[in-house]
């Protein structure tokens, strides 16, 4: 039975429960936040090595950072945590942090300056997935120790290899890299010179409002307030997070009562779901972007008319209004919305005469056979058969080459592709993000394998971005900043050979009491510690 | 000639008893089937176009973390020097880490596969205690309504797709009735009540005597018990009805009729006394199937067990974890097989 045969049928049978929504029966304890969320791609806590959605979720409810999103008032940006305020060198290259009185860990272990050293270098001398994140200011495992260094017990400064934006550097401290560890408890479970990595993979050493008591892979986790925590005591002493993959499921766990949050309802459950007393819907902007994208090493594709016609025989409001409703809305910039400098504009629409005029002006009009590389998921299913229904208007012959997400990233990955489609989210919380991603490539070579880059999997070498990308993590006037970003993405909609076509919109099922549930937006993850019921 | 006698008897060797050779050869196939799935599961793990590397690290990572993993995974060695690796440390009880969950293996096994035997071995008893009645009956009463409506039921347990029944059952049961508890194994209040000795729910709260805990599971394993009891009622009902058939139109039926026999005692003692031996190695194929295949039904009743352990390993390229499930499934299949050969040696006087 395949995967889309499967989605097909429960939302069959989730119309079928259209009519018959169960009364509520249970409920949970009002000290007690039980959610189900699919949480199988959690591999480690330890937050200088996880780099996943549900890990992320853990890791913000469990480590504080040196900087945080403050969940009631995300748009105000970064905002002091452990560090209380900080200072700028006179050559903008070093940050001087003040580390705030009065953290603990969850060990009762006061938190100074050399946890959040320690935690910083660890994450360089790991050299896990994410750090990159920090090895962009220039630090190496064999340069950290001096570049951030402890001055005193709440002192603590950190030298860049040059000047950036501040925002850039700290929004990137938001990240889940950033989390500080307990380093006392690290250090006495480490193994191997590992820093504890083995053992803060199944364990949490934080002093954020939670601690994780209980973690079964596929299953659950389980986390008890952190009794140390500074700030005032959350209302949900207690959060489960219980791994139930269905959306039918969820959605009869939360009209039971049996759950207070359902985080991956679909479409239709969604609207089933409204339509039952003490279940409230709630809607937050994501970071997540959908796009498709053309390698230039097809011939074809690399023809800017083709790429012009393909960008305007999408249909966009189609795909939106139909099977996407609810869960993506239209957008056609690389910063997702709520992002500094993320571009409102959308200059493509649905029209076939523009299409058929572009493609006429190419030299190749009869637009050959293209394949879609997609990944066996609903609704990038759904996406890709409407590129191929709309493309295929055009005259052009679409094929869709579809596999598991391994498969299609190893493709991609090794720009064997003709288009991809898929889905980028945020690595951290500033514009650099995405635009490092989408509209940067070093160097575009084969043997240069930067597979980070969006750009060099498509072979795409981004010249002319390459430079404006550069400039605008160095540029500390945040205006003017702002401006790079939208002329960046201005220029980028027209000529990249990407089509960026949607912004994700997570639904979160709630029970009517369930308040202050925040999934993080576009910049970060969710919070349990401000949430009522 | 005593000296060429003594010479005959040096070259046979040692006379070894024949339940011995028997013995020897059973494990010898035994090792050799399993060595046999391991290889042929290792080399799919191997030629199948995803990169293994890209599981462990990634899509964020950079060219040189990726070359780092490649060393680490061993993938710079020949195909057969890995797998040789590989066949070293699972003779050893090794088998690696899961990429998926950043544990052994072993440790994941450990976890799920309880959770799959006490569902499968509750859906087998429902299977049975249904079915083989219900086979037998309509065989009896051949052509009769309980005929056709132990057809029916074994044409819609054909049929229909298991996470359709599965979610219908759930809404009607769950979500309407209140009769049965909702997905998972246990309800959040009552985790890590009971102290864990087995990983049976049901037997683990029956041995420390908490009937509350107790109560909670079984009315989670219910209703995905008997879905899978549903699945396997309709094979076995089947099978022993046509079975039953067979014997009830052979000679010695006829003459035990002829002779005065009660129907009960035509039915039950002699007719059904020798299907008992084909009904094993149904049932114990029955029984494999539900252990290795529940997957939907694991899915739907977000039931933590080995079918979807092995399934989502399978989808996110963690070899080392399907791997490690297909040799369990594996060990399962042939011990099952022995199994089902050891009773039929022991009911079957001509086997022995």
């Amino acid at each position: 039975m395949t995967h889309r045969k499967l989605m097909r049928t429960t939302a069959l049978v989730a119309a079928l429960m259209g009519g018959v929504a169960a009364p509520a029966l249970a409920e949970t304890p009002p000290n007690m936040l039980v959610i189900a969320n699919r949480i199988d791609d959690i591999k480690t806590f330890d937050p200088q090595e996880s780099f996943e959605f549900a890990g992320a979720d853990v890791s913000r409810n469990v480590y504080e950072k040196l900087v945080n999103f403050d969940p009631m008032d995300l748009d105000a940006g970064y905002q002091p945590s452990l560090a209380e305020s900080w200072e700028i060198s006179e050559d903008g290259k070093t940050i001087t942090f003040k580390i705030a009185e009065g953290h603990v860990f969850s060990s009762g272990n006061p938190v100074t300056a050399k946890d959040a050293a320690f935690s910083l270098q660890r994450a360089v001398k790991l050299d896990k997935t994410p750090s990159f994140i920090l090895t962009q200011f220039g630090f190496t495992a064999d340069n950290v120790d001096e570049m951030i260094k402890v001055v005193d017990d709440m002192t603590l400064s950190i030298t860049l290899d040059k000047q950036y934006a501040l925002s850039f550097v700290l929004n990137c401290l938001t990240a889940t890299i950033g989390g500080v560890v307990d380093m006392e408890t690290a250090m006495a479970n480490e193994v191997d010179g590992d820093m504890g990595n083995e053992w803060l993979r199944t364990n949490t050493a934080g002093s954020g409002p939670y601690k994780v008591v209980e973690w079964k892979p596929n299953e659950s986790v389980l986390m008890d307030l952190n009794p140390n925590y500074h700030g005032d005591k959350p209302a949900m002493e207690r959060v489960i997070v219980q791994h139930i993959q269905e959306s039918a499921t969820q959605r009869l766990q939360l009209e039971r009562g049996d759950i207070d949050v359902a985080r991956n309802l679909s479409p239709e459950d969604v609207t089933g779901a409204m339509e039952v007393d003490g279940v409230k819907v709630l809607d937050e902007q994501r970071g997540q972007i959908m796009y498709w994208s053309a390698n230039q090493k097809n011939e074809m594709l690399s023809d800017p008319k083709v790429l012009e016609a393909l960008k305007w025989a999408t249909d966009y409001a189609g795909m939106e209004g139909s099977f996407l409703k609810g869960q993506w809305i239209t957008h056609q910039a690389y910063l997702p919305l709520t992002f500094l400098g993320a571009l409102e504009d959308k200059p493509f629409g649905f029209d076939l005469d523009k299409a058929k005029a572009a493609l006429a002006e190419s030299g190749h009009p009869d637009c050959g056979p293209i394949k879609i590389s997609v990944r066996e998921a609903q609704e990038r299913l759904d996406i890709a058969q409407s590129l191929q229904n709309t493309w295929g208007q055009l005259g052009c012959d679409i094929e869709l080459i579809v596999g598991t997400g391994a498969q299609t990233l190893d493709r991609y990955r090794a720009r064997e592709h003709d288009i991809y489609l898929g889905a980028w989210g945020p690595d951290y919380p500033d514009p650099n993000t995405n635009a490092g991603t989408f509209a940067a490539n070093p160097d575009n070579a084969d043997e240069a394998g930067n597979t980070g880059y969006l750009a060099w999997r498509n072979a795409w070498d981004a010249a002319g971005f390459n430079d404006d990308t550069l400039a605008a993590v160095v540029e500390n006037d945040t205006e003017a900043r702002k401006q790079m970003y939208l002329d960046s993405q201005a220029k980028f909609q027209q000529e990249a050979p990407f089509g960026i076509m949607f912004q994700r919109i997570e639904q979160s099922g709630l029970r009517d009491s369930v308040e202050n549930w925040v999934v993080g937006g576009a910049t970060t993850a969710v919070s349990y510690w401000v949430v009522t019921k | 000639m005593a000296d060429i006698s003594q010479h005959r008897e040096d070259r046979r060797g040692p006379v070894f008893p024949p339940w011995l050779k028997k013995l020897t050869a059973t494990l010898l196939t035994v090792a050799v089937t399993l060595l046999g799935l391991l290889f042929v599961t290792f080399m799919i793990g191997r030629v199948m176009p995803i990169d293994p590397v890209l599981a462990v690290i990634g899509e964020r990572a950079t060219q040189a973390q990726y070359e780092a993993a490649y060393l680490e995974l061993g993938l710079d060695k020949s195909v057969f020097q890995q797998f040789l690796i590989y066949l070293g440390d699972v003779l050893q009880g090794d088998f690696g880490k899961s990429i998926r969950t950043g544990q052994q293996v072993t440790t994941d096994i450990a976890r799920v596969f309880p959770a799959t035997l006490e569902l499968a071995s509750l859906g087998t008893i429902i299977g049975i205690v249904l079915g083989v009645p219900l086979g037998v009956m309509a065989a009896v009463y051949r052509g009769s309504w309980i005929d056709q409506i132990a057809r029916l039921i074994g044409l819609i347990g054909y049929s229909m797709p298991i996470f359709w029944l599965g979610l219908v059952g759930l809404l009607i049961f769950y979500g309407i009735l209140d009769w049965v508890e909702g997905p998972g194994r246990l309800g959040v209040f009552y985790q890590g009540i009971v102290p864990e000795r087995t990983g049976l729910l049901l037997v683990d709260s029956a041995i420390a005597g908490d009937w509350t805990v107790f109560k909670n599971a079984f009315g989670h394993i219910i209703l995905p018990a008997c879905l899978l009891g549903y699945y396997s009622l309709a094979y076995i009902s089947r099978m022993t009805r046509s079975f039953m058939l067979e014997q009830l139109n052979s000679e010695y039926v006829t003459t035990a009729r002829v002779k005065g026999l009660s129907e009960r005692k035509v039915i039950w003692r002699h007719a059904f006394r020798n299907i008992r031996i084909q009904l094993i190695t149904v049932i114990a194929l029955a029984y494999a199937n539900l252990l290795e295949g529940s997957v939907l039904t694991e899915i739907i009743f977000a039931w933590p067990g080995l079918g979807s352990y092995i399934t989502t390993s399978l989808l996110a390229n963690d070899m080392n974890s399907v791997l490690g499930g297909t040799v369990v499934i594996g060990t399962i299949f042939v011990g099952l097989n022995i199994f089902s050969d050891l009773l039929y040696r022991f009911f079957d006087p001509r086997a022995k």
